[in-house]
């Protein structure tokens, strides 16, 4: 504990050493990735593999973001995998009628709305996130199963592939969309009044409550936009790998919550922001590329997530709250 | 007039209707399917469908007790399927590699507890969320499993595994006898140790019991630790009856048995509930898998319908703690 503690409000001590944490140690996590991966894998340092590891990153980050912004609130969204599973099959199902505008809708308001659903749950329904979000993740894999009955639709158009695996001088199309929602939710999240009572609902919800702001529209806006994002996250996937089936969402859960996890976005609600989750997603891919490159098999992937969510949880708690001895 | 100037205490309140106003969901649940059930399908009030459901639903009510214990103490472990997974295939691979029973028993026993023992010390004593703690060991769990068996199904199991699921002692299953010992020990731990008094207290008030100097995180710990090995245990009978092991054979049975703890009357603030309860919600669960099963709902209907009994329950269990 350090002295210094005592003469600075407890929160903003708490926030300044989580902060500084949290960038020096990603900062020697990404060094440490592109060493190692650098001398152990001859092929890591080309300009191809750098394009894909970002393309990879971009493609997590967009999956991830929504997830971010819930977590800001102290909320979790368990659902966005399965959600943008069934937003998916929902959208390449018209697309590849050659529907695309519909097949855009379809995608973001099948995620707005099963996020909205989740906001009203949590909110008026008064159910702990985690398990409005986890039913609401069986229901989106369940109507997911019945649309497509276990087939697999592949075989989108050129037009509509462009924003998953097109060019713009020499620069995947995902990489430029992610950089604008990035940038345009840090916008959201540190310039406007929206932004700053989704740090205050997470920081202390009563307060946040007993200041005047509407906690529950905001709320409900929130995990409205997680599946929003994740129906928009559904375009990009499937405009990447020209398919989609039922399963698509199954295994994006554990990537999305390592990926906020490795931003240092703390669990708890109110400290963190996007730009760390970009990071994460930096990070994220930075390791599936090297487990690629180095011929891991890939059963071995869902452990490394699982693994990375439960260090990078318990050293911000060791490092950043623990620090001046509080355990929030 | 009087009542109103009663000391609420000493209201009289007719039991009966206590009684239909306290019972868990589970026990309305179960009450209407097996009437709808009743009429609507000839197969469904057979001895032999009704021995069926008592056998599928055993791997769900131990599985279940163990998530009670978690829950009451205001956790939740959602590795419990994976680590079903994971026991039932190191059993397995061991017993088809030769080695005794007793070994393969132990070692499945051995890795639950480990992971309990895991999740327990990441939430008790670093003090992490449960659902972020255990979301990271199941993906561990599931992990370890598919690369023990190469993503395969273990298979050519020794006849005698079978005894888990088929085996009949006095008249009665195996499985039903399991369930039973299960629940004999679950209930003798919770309300006649100390261990079980402090599952409450630590869903009540666990800061209270850090102060009056217990050794918190052991207990807190051990509930873990048990649910893991109750797990262990309930692989046994799941293996057998597919007479096969698969890495990912439990995915989703932890959500199945989210679900009976809830339905049961189990809920997730200030360590309200008890196991009784979780019996009757994992039979609610049975009966609607079976039922819709006799209906001929496809699995996919079944995911989703699921889905929604469980939120619905636990929106009326919290809307029902608001007038309470």
């Amino acid at each position: 504990m350090s002295r210094a503690a005592y003469l600075l409000p407890a929160g903003v001590v708490r926030r300044i050493d989580h902060g500084l944490f949290v960038v020096l140690s990603r900062l020697l996590a990404l060094i440490v990735l592109v060493v190692v991966l650098a001398v152990l894998s001859p092929q890591f340092l080309s300009w191809d593999n750098f394009l894909n590891v970002m393309r990879q990153a971009s493609l997590q980050f967009l999956m991830a973001a929504g997830l971010t912004i819930v977590v800001l609130t102290g909320g979790i969204d368990l659902a966005i995998g399965a959600v943008l599973g069934l937003s998916a099959c929902l959208s390449a199902s018209l697309v590849s009628q050659g529907y695309v505008a519909w097949g855009i809708i379809a995608a973001l308001a099948a995620g707005a709305a099963a996020g909205s659903v989740n906001g009203v749950l949590v909110t008026f329904g008064r159910i702990p996130p985690f398990i409005a979000t986890y039913g609401m993740l069986w229901i989106a894999h369940g109507l997911g199963y019945v649309f497509m009955k276990g087939e697999v639709i592949y075989g989108l158009p050129e037009a509509f592939r462009f924003i998953g695996a097109g060019f713009v001088y020499g620069i995947p199309v995902p990489l430029i969309v992610a950089v604008v929602v990035l940038l345009a939710l840090h916008i959201m999240l540190h310039k406007t009044v929206l932004g700053r009572s989704i740090y205050a609902i997470g920081g202390n919800p009563s307060a946040a409550r007993l200041s005047g702001m509407p906690v529950r529209a905001r709320l409900i806006f929130v995990y409205m936009l997680s599946g929003f994002l994740s129906g928009f996250a559904a375009l990009v996937v499937i405009a990447r790998i020209n398919a989609a089936d039922s399963s698509l969402g199954e295994d994006l859960l554990l990537p999305a919550i390592a990926t906020v996890c490795l931003g240092g976005t703390s669990l708890f609600g109110g400290v963190g922001g996007i730009a760390g989750t970009a990071i994460g997603a930096v990070i994220l891919a930075l390791v599936v590329n090297g487990m690629n490159l180095l011929g891991v098999q890939t059963f071995w992937q869902s452990g490394v997530m699982g693994a990375i969510i439960l260090i990078s949880v318990l050293a911000d708690q060791i490092g950043g709250s623990r620090l001046i001895g509080n355990r929030s | 007039m009087t009542e109103s100037t009663l000391h609420p205490q000493l209201i009289q309140r007719s039991p009966a209707l206590e009684f239909v106003k306290r019972a868990p969901g589970a026990l309305y649940l179960l009450a209407l399917m097996a009437v709808v059930l009743t009429i609507f399908t000839p197969e469904f009030f057979t001895a032999a469908n009704l021995t069926n459901v008592a056998l599928q639903v055993a791997v769900l009510t131990i599985v279940a007790l163990g998530m009670t214990l978690v829950i009451l103490t205001e956790g939740i472990d959602l590795s419990l399927g994976p680590v079903l997974g994971l026991c039932g295939v190191a059993a397995s691979l061991m017993v088809v590699a030769g080695y005794p029973l007793i070994a393969a028993i132990a070692v499945a026993i051995g890795i639950g507890a480990a992971l309990g023992l895991l999740n327990g010390s990441l939430i008790a004593v670093a003090g992490m969320p449960p659902f972020i703690v255990t979301l990271g060991t199941f993906g561990i769990a599931q992990s370890i499993a598919t690369v023990l068996t190469g993503g395969d199904s273990v298979v050519r199991l020794p006849d005698y595994y079978r005894w888990f699921n088929d085996g009949v002692f006095m008249a009665i299953p195996v499985p039903i006898w399991a369930t039973a010992a299960v629940f004999g020990v679950t209930w003798l731990l919770l309300y006649r140790t100390k261990f079980g008094r402090y599952v409450f207290a630590i869903g009540g008030n666990r800061q209270a019991l850090e102060l009056a100097g217990t050794y918190v995180d052991v207990y807190h710990i051990a509930v873990y630790m048990y649910a893991g090995i109750l797990t262990a245990i309930a692989s046994f009978i799941m293996t057998a009856r597919m007479n096969a092991a698969h890495p990912t054979i439990g995915v989703g049975l932890e959500f199945d048995a989210i679900a009976a703890v809830i339905l049961g009357g189990t809920s997730f603030e200030k360590g309200h509930g008890g196991i009784a309860g979780t019996i009757v919600g994992a039979l609610a669960v049975g009966v609607l898998r079976n039922g819709l099963n006799l209906l001929d709902v496809g699995t996919e209907w079944q995911v989703a319908i699921v889905g929604v009994v469980i939120i619905t329950a636990v929106g009326l269990d919290s809307l029902r703690g608001l007038n309470a």
